[in-house]
């Protein structure tokens, strides 16, 4: 940084995350759209690991049991996340596939890297800059949401493909872990204060 | 551009008023505030993040946009959604059936999530955007709990999915395209016009421009 930013903590003020406001030190709600104020919210890491862990927990199972229950014709097929983008290649639907790859794994493996380096380097600069960081965190809060996707594919295939006995697709107990996992993940993002990013 | 005035470490900061100050909520910077015209956006200096970004008329058109958008969900909820057919068999989906598609055993508490995403969350955001904002733009005094309602609608923000499920769709029909063919029918055309409706509506949104006329209309109540 080559000039000097004074921040509201700094300032001896503290500033309200929601409507920008500023008030003084021992103000308990923001006087203008009556959030909570914190300085800055020391039990954030802790919330953020909590929910982490969850997501971590419950991704698991959502990879490794089935998503998609497929029935045609007496035969049953089991899908997985992985066989699902697997068979769409196959099939030759390369941008598809790319698609389900990229909101299904891409998204959810790189958040959870991304969540646990943030959450570890928050205040350290060994490995990024503080612009880089603030850019990852950015990036985190505003993709999680996107894995939602393959979720309401099954939703949808589910409640459309029904042809009774010729064919029909039912959703797996991998569709609720997969989505617990976005949520508590999105959950983890969500409890990160970014200011502490920028603190020294 | 920032069109933020930073406070220095030189500059007296105890000199400017506290409600003429304004901080970052991402990295905390504090800045003196400004007048800001419609169509400029003052941007913080140190992570970019847009403070102000006013727009001229931005309430009537948010509420112009959010009713819209209302409208063509309601239409999208009793319309046919999907219509599929294979080797002369038909089937077809509301968008009712396909939140609902979870709703046995124990996958139940995914259909509500489901429900809450794509028809319960952007409904509550929309209604709770014109019920703030409909008496500021006639200039008259905030609602009962107005700033509570639009604190909850910006709390929901993240988890209003609408057009995540757009996609989803665009996704589906390329899986099925190679068995059955597939015919959108009304309520698929309302559910992308209406994601497009809330896209263009949320640009219109300014949070410094909404709490401030909330602040102001809040305190014209107190003293009438």
């Amino acid at each position: 940084m080559s000039e000097r930013i004074l921040t509201a903590r700094e300032a001896g003020l503290v500033a309200c995350t929601r409507c920008g406001l500023v008030h003084t030190p021992r103000t308990q709600n923001c006087t203008r759209c009556g959030a909570p104020l914190v300085s800055r919210d020391r039990h954030s890491l802790q919330r953020v690991w909590a929910w982490w862990i969850a997501g971590l927990i419950v991704y698991i199972p959502a990879n490794l049991y089935p998503m998609l229950l497929t029935n045609t014709l007496g035969t049953r097929t089991r899908s997985t996340i992985l066989g699902g983008v697997v068979e769409l290649w196959a099939h030759g639907d390369l941008p598809v596939a790319l698609i389900v790859f990229a909101a299904s794994i891409v998204i959810p493996v790189g958040k959870f890297l991304a969540i646990a380096f943030l959450a570890m380097s928050i205040n350290k600069r060994r490995f990024m800059s503080v612009h880089a960081q603030h850019r990852l965190f950015e990036v985190v809060e505003f993709i999680g949401r996107w894995s939602m996707i393959d979720v309401f594919v099954v939703a949808i295939l589910a409640s459309l493909v029904q042809f009774s006995f010729v064919a029909s697709i039912n959703p797996g107990i991998a569709a609720i872990c997969f989505a617990l996992s976005v949520i508590f993940t999105m959950k983890a993002a969500l409890a990160f204060d970014p200011r502490t990013i920028w603190d020294d | 551009m920032s069109l933020m005035k930073d406070i220095d470490m030189q500059d007296d900061f105890v000199e400017v008023p506290l409600d003429r100050m304004r901080a970052c909520p991402q990295c905390d910077a504090l800045y003196h505030l400004q007048p800001v015209q419609p169509r400029e956006r003052a941007a913080c200096k140190r992570c970019g993040t847009v403070l102000i970004a006013p727009r001229a008329f931005a309430f009537t058109r948010i509420i112009a946009l959010s009713v819209a958008a209302l409208i063509l969900l309601t239409i999208a909820l009793f319309t046919p959604f999907l219509d599929l057919s294979a080797a002369g068999m038909h089937s077809n989906a509301s968008i009712w059936d396909t939140a609902m598609a979870f709703s046995d055993g124990m996958m139940a508490p995914l259909s509500i999530a489901v429900v809450a995403f794509i028809i319960v969350i952007p409904a509550l955001r929309l209604g709770l955007i014109v019920y703030t904002l409909v008496p500021l733009a006639r200039g008259r005094p905030a609602g009962i709990h107005a700033a509570g309602a639009f604190r909850l609608a910006e709390a929901l923000r993240p988890w209003s999915m609408a057009e995540i499920f757009v996609i989803g769709v665009a996704v589906a029909l390329v899986k099925i395209a190679g068995m059955a063919s597939v015919t959108p029918g009304i309520a698929f055309w309302s559910f992308c016009i209406l994601v497009i409706m809330m896209i263009w509506q949320d640009s219109f949104v300014d949070r410094e421009q909404v709490w401030s006329a909330l602040h102001r209309g809040s305190r014209t109540a107190n003293t009438a």
